[in-house]
């Protein structure tokens, strides 16, 4: 067993609201991310997940049973922390041991649980070295050791491979994705990494400003993204979003481009929307029936794609593209819309429009 | 944020900081800075000399006109003086000698004991009004001691503390703990409060981790602070003076002024009982001399 649940959390440090009523269901043995950039209260959600802060409202649940009141040591939690907190003056081996020893193993259990981790871990070589000997990416293996040394509730995780160099960052996304599937357990995994989210969580929780913007899978968030914000955060690069209102079958844009208006909106006319479309959802052709007139801005070649920035208007549109397409800036575009797969909010309220009938 | 909390765990605290201190002293000093640091020194350290001198000269030399630097009869006397009594058995010095020892010694070690703990308290823990208590902590420190001294003499009295090794005890304690609790809070920001909270979620209590992961990273703060309470308690004067009388009690500042001022001052046992005197604030300070400078630029270098 091992969920995790907290209920309206509130926390202020100040004057800054980190956490404005936090409501969040973990199940048993998920891969749990919470995404969203610095300063949203992912930390601050972690850290009172695991009693490390006193909230001022709400309340934990772990296993279904309140557990606000209790200590992290008694909340049966696992953590690691971005700084990964490996103690200084102890080696390796006694890192990892130590939530073992807190708990009065006896030393040849201990002994038989770090060789398992470090087996698993790759890092049997490490252990006789000090946190100061070691590089980021070893001390990150240190750390995750030292979470799953034991069988927790739940393994918390708090941005662990963000001080990590890129390439070494892809490599443990998937080895923690591996690690996950072989151990089990239940994982509360915070990142402002949208690609970590995507690509490892069972189910992605997406917050800012200390509320809870979405919650779901990581292709319902990317796919039907509940809001204009969340769109506007998920998927890289950046969806791009024009102001625009529906007139009878037609989408008119402000800029004075009409599309035809997507079957699945029930947009009342007149409504002022924000259409928003995804890069890869684009092609830029240089005609076209369902296409914005545009001008070609700039080109970013990235090695598999080149993404082109099309000026439409005072509005910019990112669409991604062969890598051999080349332009010339100011030259006449027209960018072709896949409008089954645009998304609709309404520009007051920046909620995604139903789509009852996608 | 996140890179210099990482720094600090990488570097990891308490790690021997001597290969900066010591591209910065020695080599590579100008002939003009020698002058003037040799012209310094000799300025400063010259009462420290003459002192010196004077407490292994005999008496005749000590008084001679021009006075004597280097051509004198090198004598202990003054030093065997300062122990033993004129009439054998232990003089009324080395007793307040062994009263400074008692008085300073357990003042430090009991400011220790009850300003770590506040220090660590304030550093981690969200307290009302938490600078305000800090300044009105750090205020007792703003006056001189001789303006509450004789509220202290009145209480004292009341108390029956007047001439008590207790009393002054006391009142060095009370000195020293604002001093404690500024300095440790220093040293316990500078560890990050991520290794208590890893310790907690291994399974140990708030205290546990505070003693078994915080306290021996605190360990050079705590001797460094600890050397400056005990240098302060060890050279208090006004206090001594007003709240002892007897040769029992009093501690060896009052008793080492308290040679001065008769009709002949034995200007020699002066001397050997000030250098006696200043020797364990020397030695003291000589071995953690490391923590001395990183505790008075605490703050001020970014490690």
């Amino acid at each position: 067993m091992g969920t995790v649940a907290v209920h309206g959390l509130r926390k202020s440090f100040g004057k800054v609201q980190a956490l404005d009523g936090v409501t969040l269901d973990v199940p048993d043995g998920s891969f749990f991310v919470v995404l969203g950039p610095s300063g949203a209260g992912k930390t601050t959600t972690l850290r009172a997940i695991a009693g490390l802060e006193k909230l001022d409202a709400g309340s934990v649940h772990l296993d279904g049973r309140d557990a606000t009141a209790d200590t992290p040591a008694a909340r049966d939690l696992a953590m690691v922390f971005q700084s990964y907190a490996l103690y200084p003056r102890r080696t390796a081996y006694e890192n990892i041991a130590s939530p073992l020893r807190a708990r009065r193993c006896s030393s040849s259990e201990i002994a038989a649980a770090v060789e398992q981790m470090s087996s698993l871990l790759h890092i049997e070589r490490l252990l006789q070295r000090r946190p100061a000997q070691m590089s980021g990416g070893e001390m990150q293996r240190v750390a995750l050791a030292r979470a799953l040394v034991r069988r927790p509730r739940a393994f918390l995780m708090d941005e662990p491979l963000t001080n990590l160099d890129l390439k070494l960052r892809v490599e443990m996304r998937t080895e923690l994705t591996r690690i996950h599937r072989s151990l089990g357990g239940t994982f509360v995994y915070v990142t402002n990494d949208q690609v970590e989210a995507l690509s490892m969580a069972d189910r992605v929780a997406v917050l800012k400003e200390g509320k809870v913007q979405q919650v779901g899978t990581p292709a319902e968030v990317y796919e039907r993204p509940a809001n204009q914000w969340v769109a506007g955060f998920v998927g890289s690069p950046a969806i791009s979003l024009l102001a625009c209102r529906a007139e009878g079958d037609r989408l008119v844009g402000a800029e004075g481009w009409t599309l035809p208006r997507p079957r699945w909106t029930t947009a009342e006319n007149g409504r002022p929307l924000l259409l928003g479309l995804r890069a890869e959802d684009l092609s830029v052709e240089r005609r076209g029936d369902t296409s914005l007139p545009g001008e070609l801005y700039g080109l970013e070649p990235l090695g598999d794609r080149t993404v082109v920035d099309v000026q439409v208007g005072t509005e910019m549109l990112k669409v991604k593209a062969r890598p051999t397409f080349t332009g010339t800036p100011g030259e006449r575009l027209h960018v072709t819309v896949d409008l089954d797969r645009a998304h609709l909010f309404d520009a007051g309220t920046g909620l995604a429009l139903s789509e009852s009938g996608r | 944020m996140a890179v210099s909390v990482d720094e600090a765990v990488s570097a990891g605290p308490g790690r021997d900081h001597t290969p900066s201190r010591r591209r910065r002293g020695g080599r590579g000093r100008s002939v003009l800075e020698v002058a003037l640091l040799t012209v310094l020194a000799v300025v400063m350290l010259f009462p420290v000399l003459w002192m010196i001198e004077t407490s292994i000269k005999e008496n005749r030399d000590v008084y001679a006109i021009p006075a004597k630097f280097f051509d004198f009869k090198v004598t202990l006397d003054h030093f065997k003086d300062v122990f033993a009594g004129s009439g054998g058995g232990r003089s009324a010095l080395s007793v307040s000698f062994l009263n400074s020892v008692v008085v300073a010694g357990v003042s430090t070690a009991l400011a220790t004991v009850l300003g770590v703990p506040a220090a660590w308290a304030y550093s981690r823990f969200s307290v009302k009004a938490k600078k305000d208590q800090l300044f009105f902590i750090l205020s007792t420190r703003f006056m001189p001691p001789v303006v509450v001294v004789i509220p202290i003499f009145l209480m004292y009295r009341q108390l029956g503390l007047i001439d008590n090794k207790l009393g002054l005890i006391l009142i060095y304690t009370a000195f020293n703990v604002p001093f404690t609790i500024w300095m440790m809070k220093g040293f316990v920001d500078e560890v990050p409060a991520e290794y208590e909270d890893a310790a907690m979620l291994d399974g140990y209590t708030r205290l546990q981790a505070f003693w078994k992961f915080t306290l021996p990273l605190l360990l050079p703060g705590i001797a460094a602070t600890a050397v400056f309470a005990l240098i302060f308690s060890w050279n208090e004067f006004v206090f001594a003076i007003f709240l002892t009388s007897s040769d029992s009690v009093r501690t060896a500042p009052p008793a080492i002024a308290g040679l001065i001022g008769g009709t002949t001052i034995d200007w020699g046992l002066v001397a050997a009982a000030s250098v006696v005197f200043a020797l364990p604030v020397l030695v003291f300070a000589y071995l953690v001399r490391k923590h001395l400078v990183a505790g008075v630029t605490l703050g001020a270098v970014r490690r």
